[in-house]
């Protein structure tokens, strides 16, 4: 995988990974054409498309796109499931997860993707060792400070999944 | 999941990110979050040192801005600090930072670099864990430097937990493909290869990913893993679905390792081990087998992933091409899917069955599913899709059924979409080409695509047409009726115009017995879209009229009043001008003779690869097409012994360079991969390239260097990292020459090293000194070499620039030949004419000669068909001043030296082609060629006695800049030809005028040329 592209229904930019060198201006490039291309399809469309030479795979999950750019030999559907796999951990981890808990603990889904893709190639499948890992390091913490921010928004949630 | 967990309370973070959220416009946005910059740096700057708490709030303040997309310049200091925190959240946030904002800055990289160190060397797996996330996220060279000796002990040692074991595979792959040459390969490969068998899931998985990227690079040393890859595999799909518990995912076991270790396999041919491929067989057919079963589960998840792991089997059975079993029953599981609800399914059914029409095995089985294609064709409803059913189409096509496929192809691209219209012209155009038995049938396609989609047919596709119909008298007679036909249409694509105006022109007298296309019909049609067109298609209506000048002497007068209307003679354009003016003149001054010869018919083209196919190749990549092609000729040959009679006019294979138009004249001059095969004796010899052993050299770089032969300024060299431009002068054997190298990014190259390479022989010959230039080249800026150049002796090679540097990581390597070429040192010298010849005959020792006859290997150049434009311009001022001689004769001198091998033939072309020599009187036909080495002789047998005098002058001196010991006393030849060149001294002006003119082609279209090889006789 090169990279994987969270955004709203909006085009505003959730999360971005790269897995290969790119400058700023090249990644804002890709991402704006991106963005566009994906957000300009129809619903009833197939999720691959090809852009570049690359292929795009992406799905839509409430109000965010998750779209993932592979190579040519690369398999679509394994990296359909990859975004799937990744929302349901976002999800366990947060309790049916929304795109503010991804706005607000973004270092959280950057931590939770790292445990779980690396370098672009699954690193662990396994839910419950994925969750393992972010949790034993949420134990490691000194400041259990709750955010209240969550409940205080929770008119605005719409769940992911 | 503990909702306390989540509460890693940094509430001045929340806080400003909401407040980022309630922003109204982008100004409060950017006002906001200058107010967060600068209360961040002067909580940074302060007196009272921060506490890990606050400053891990506030660099992840910074990097949330920073992903909102403004720039970040301070901070990495306090990120770079965090990492040696004992708590792990800052350090996360650390590591966070300083994966997101790598920074060049060299002291900071060895500051990370420690902290990454210590963080390996803590044995706390969780550290380690994040120190391994941070190298794999950053993945840069000097992670490697640091790294990839340290990673694969980490990862092969026995106590190595199971997670760090998996970031260190992915780690190192990350790190391999970044910077393999740091990469060590060792004793850990062997024992890498064992993890394939390891207990934990999750290590099997990462090692699996690393080991394939590996295998690809180095098959032998990996081939263990094959036997290994199997078993495992097998044991996952023989598995229950509760057997891997949390490792299957919606009932599938395992379904990323199973991909995974199915795409390792297909780095590598069947397994030899009759047993290993008999265990992979059962899987495969398991795998298939399971595809027929109910589903477990309605949810999309899980038939995604059994697919996902089906269509990876299914690549690999094509991959292996060898059980025709196995991929017949791939075929009908896919024809399946092309009627399957979900539309993610039929796009990849289509997708794969196209790899798979290349197989003989599964061809028919593939063509069974002609209707369903289709009608996909025709009612899906998503772009993506109906393009993959046209590659489907395309893949599939072949006798039998090309003309269904093209007429389908013809009716879909009225309504298809313009992203993909041009694809679909090329496709329909190779296929009616390819499979045509019936020439008509070609023409009426390919002039349905220009009525159809006009402005998607390029030139490559309306000058295959000319060349078929050139080339196959049988269909001339028909393509002129109907292009007269469909002229008739009110409004006609200019492509139209030009086909037809083509074709009229060669071929209007087949139809001119008809009185409804009589000669003044046809003219008066043709004409009647002159006005609407452009300029390139108007100059090629002008060549039609000369044309029919010839064929039709009953509207010369016609013809030549519209020539000499004030619209023509005076025209803006300067090429429109001149063929008005030229072609008046040679219609009233030639004799019918005259023109009968110049103006006549053109020969067949030249069998070469389609250019059209070139074209597609261009604009898919070379894996898409030509793999295809290429395996089911190769296909055809290997199992039945002989192959399929490939149609004559598409001889792909012959041709190794695929010539971009018409006339073969954008034919890039092969790379130089060694000396040149066969064609043996002197000429291969004396030009064979002495391979530069560094890099090879940049496409295109070759026509550049061509174009520097009679020029000093330009620019050299340009892709998307670097510019090279070059300023240079000469004078008598001296030359200095300045060398920029712009860095066209805005990231700074390092270990910037251009380095002069002069090859053997010429070293001797040329003497290059430069100094060294800065090894760091900053983001858009420019850097200077000077390089002081003396030539000791005549040379025929160019010395080559090899320039290595690191950008972002990777290293480029460019190399370029540098145009110091033998003409630069010429200088004019005053002789006498009755000196000249006298040097000139003395040449003729008949010992020195050899004469053997050989074929030109090469088609025309570009730099040719300049060549002949400045000839023509030249002559055409009527003024042969010394400055312009030179300039053509230099032009000429850059063609011998430029061309592919052996070069003098297409310079002699040249010369034939100009004077349009037809006539007899071989005697003044004979203009030699002086090497280094030995004579050259050209002699064309139908040379013009009164034209070739021009030629006979010319080319001794021609040949003389190359003769002599000395660039100088070369130059006194030159000088000589030159003065004895002036006009009165039989050198026919207005013959050469008007023959050169005539024999000029269109610039971008098919020319009036002829495009015949020469017989070409050397000596030695």
């Amino acid at each position: 995988m090169q990279f994987m592209l969270l955004f709203s229904r909006q085009g505003k930019l959730r999360l971005q990974k790269w897995y290969v060198p790119l400058s700023d201006k090249e990644k804002k490039k890709i991402t704006r054409e991106l963005v566009q291309t994906v957000l300009a399809r129809k619903p009833k469309m197939c999720s691959f498309l090809e852009w570049r030479d690359l292929k795009i795979v992406y799905k839509r999950y409430a109000s965010l796109y998750f779209c993932c750019a592979i190579e040519d030999q690369d398999n679509e559907l394994i990296t359909l499931e990859i975004i799937h796999r990744y929302v349901e951990l976002l999800d366990k981890y947060f309790g049916s997860v929304c795109e503010l808990d991804i706005i607000f603990n973004f270092e959280k889904a950057y931590f939770i993707l790292d445990e779980f893709l690396l370098g672009g190639e699954v690193q662990e499948t396994s839910k419950k060792n994925v969750l393992k890992a972010i949790e034993q390091a949420d134990l490691l913490q000194e400041n259990r400070i709750r955010i209240t921010a969550r409940v205080s928004m929770g008119g605005l949630r719409k769940n992911l999944y | 999941m503990p909702a306390v967990s989540k509460g890693d309370g940094m509430r001045g973070l929340a806080v400003f990110i909401s407040d980022i959220r309630n922003c109204k416009s982008k100004e409060a946005e950017i006002k906001r979050i200058n107010k967060e910059l600068a209360n961040i740096r002067s909580k940074f700057k302060g007196d009272k040192a921060l506490d890990g708490y606050s400053k891990k709030k506030y660099v992840c303040k910074l990097l949330f801005i920073f992903l909102l997309g403004h720039d970040i310049d301070f901070g990495h200091m306090e990120a770079v600090n965090l990492l040696s925190s004992n708590r792990y959240t800052e350090k996360q946030i650390g590591y966070l930072f300083i994966s997101v904002l790598v920074n060049s800055n060299s002291e900071l990289i060895r500051l990370i670099n420690n902290a990454i160190k210590n963080d390996l060397a803590s044995r706390n797996p969780t550290f380690m864990g994040l120190a391994l996330h941070c190298i794999a996220n950053v993945g840069s060279r000097e992670m490697a430097e640091a790294f990839a000796g340290e990673i694969p002990k980490i990862l092969v040692a026995g106590d190595t937990m199971d997670s760090v074991k998996q970031s260190a595979a992915l780690c190192l792959l990350r790190l391999y493909r970044a910077s393999p040459d740091l990469v060590p390969m060792g004793d850990w490969t062997s024992r890498v290869v064992h993890l394939l068998n390891d207990q934990h899931l999750g290590v099997v998985t990462a090692a699996t990913s690393l080991i394939t990227t590996l295998a690809q690079k180095n098959p032998e040393e990996f081939k263990t893993s094959v036997s290994l890859a199997v078993s495992r595999l097998s044991r996952i799909v023989t598995s229950a679905s509760t057997d891997l518990q949390d490792y299957t995912y919606y009932f599938v076991p395992a379904p990323w390792l199973s991909v995974k270790l199915l795409r390792l396999l297909q780095c590598y041919p069947p397994p030899e081990d009759p047993a290993v491929r008999g265990r992979l067989t059962e899987c495969l057919e398991t795998i298939l087998n399971k595809a027929q079963e109910p589903p477990k589960s309605k949810k999309v998840q899980h038939s995604n992933a059994k697919n996902a792991v089906l269509f990876e089997a299914i690549s690999l059975i094509i991959h292996h091409d060898s059980e025709p079993n196995l991929l017949v029953r791939a075929c009908n599981q896919l024809g399946q899917f092309l009627q399957h609800r979900e539309t993610n399914l039929r796009y990849l059914a289509l997708e794969s069955m196209c790899t798979l029409a290349s197989s003989e095995f599964s061809h028919e089985a593939v063509k069974t599913h002609i209707d369903t294609v289709i009608n996909a064709l025709k009612t899906e409803r998503d772009v993506s899709v109906r393009q993959r059913a046209v590659d489907l189409l395309y893949a599939m096509c072949d006798r039998s059924n090309a003309q269904q496929i093209v007429a389908e192809m013809l009716s879909y691209l009225e309504t298809a979409d313009y992203s993909i219209r041009e694809e679909i012209v090329l496709k329909v155009a190779i296929l009616a080409e390819k499979y045509a038995v019936d020439y008509t049938w070609y023409v009426d396609t390919i002039l349905n695509l220009i009525r159809i989609a006009g402005d998607y047919v390029s030139e490559e596709v309306w000058y295959r047409v000319i060349q078929i119909v050139i080339n196959r008298d049988d269909v001339q007679g028909y393509a002129a009726k109907t292009v007269f036909e469909a002229l008739q249409a009110p409004a006609c694509h200019e492509n139209l115009v030009k086909v037809g105006g083509y074709i009229l022109g060669e071929f209007g007298n087949l139809i001119a017995g008809d009185p409804r296309s009589s000669p003044l019909i046809q003219f008066d049609l043709l004409h009647s879209k002159f006005h609407l067109c452009s300029v390139p298609t108007r100059a090629l209506l002008l060549s039609t009229y000369i044309k029919f000048v010839n064929l039709f002497p009953e509207v010369k007068t016609t013809i030549q009043d519209v020539l000499r209307s004030d619209s023509q003679l005076k025209n803006a354009d300067v090429e429109l001008q001149q063929r008005a003016v030229e072609y008046l003149r040679l219609s009233s001054v030639a004799s019918t003779d005259i023109l009968a010869t110049v103006l006549e018919e053109m020969p067949p083209f030249p069998e070469r690869e389609s250019s059209i196919l070139a074209k597609l190749k261009k604009k898919k990549g070379p894996s898409t097409v030509t793999d295809l092609e290429e395996a089911k000729r190769e296909r055809s040959v290997d199992v039945n012994g002989a192959p399929e009679p490939a149609p004559a006019s598409a001889s792909a294979a012959s041709t190794p360079s695929p010539s971009a138009d018409l006339l073969g004249l954008g034919a890039a001059p092969p790379a130089p991969t060694g000396p040149p095969p066969s064609a043996g004796g002197l000429l291969v010899d004396v030009f064979s390239d002495s391979a530069s052993a560094v890099a090879p050299l940049a496409p295109g770089s070759e026509d550049n260097f061509a174009r520097f032969v009679c020029k000093n300024n330009g620019v050299l060299f340009e892709n998307q990292l670097l510019q090279i431009g070059l300023k240079s002068e000469f004078r008598q054997n001296l030359g200095r020459m300045f060398i920029f190298y712009g860095n066209k990014t805005s990231t700074q190259f390092l270990n910037f090293t251009p380095t002069l390479i002069c090859a053997d022989d010429l070293q001797a010959n040329l003497n290059l000194q430069t100094k060294p230039v800065d090894p760091t080249v900053d983001g858009g800026a420019q850097v200077q070499q000077v390089v002081n150049i003396e030539c000791v002796s005549d040379f025929t090679e160019a010395p080559v620039l090899n320039i290595q540097f690191r950008y972002g990581g990777t290293f480029q390597n460019v190399s370029v030949k540098l145009p110091i070429t033998l003409n630069k040192f010429f200088q004019p010298t005053e002789m006498a004419s009755q000196d000249f010849f006298q040097r000139w005959k003395q040449l003729s020792n008949p010992q020195q000669e050899v004469q053997s006859i050989f074929k030109a290997k090469h088609p025309m150049d570009t730099e040719i068909t300049k060549a002949k434009l400045l000839l023509g311009r030249s002559s055409d001022l009527g003024q042969h001043s010394l400055k312009k001689l030179i300039l053509t004769l230099q032009t000429l001198w850059a063609l011998a030296s430029s061309t592919p091998k052996p070069p003098r033939l297409d310079a002699c072309c040249v010369w034939s082609r100009i004077c349009k020599l037809r006539c007899t009187g071989s005697r003044c036909a004979q203009a030699r060629t002086l090497f280094p080495r030995g004579y050259v002789t050209y002699c064309r047998s139908s040379f013009n006695p009164m034209q070739a005098v021009g030629l006979c002058v010319l080319f001794p001196c021609v040949s003389a800049t190359l003769g002599d010991h000395t660039a100088h006393s070369t130059m006194e030849h030159l000088s000589t030809c030159t003065s004895s060149l002036g006009p009165g001294r039989g050198w026919d002006t207005k013959g050469l005028l008007t023959g050169t003119t005539a024999g000029l082609p269109v610039q971008g279209g098919p020319g009036s040329m002829k495009s015949r090889q020469p017989v070409v006789q050397s000596t030695n």
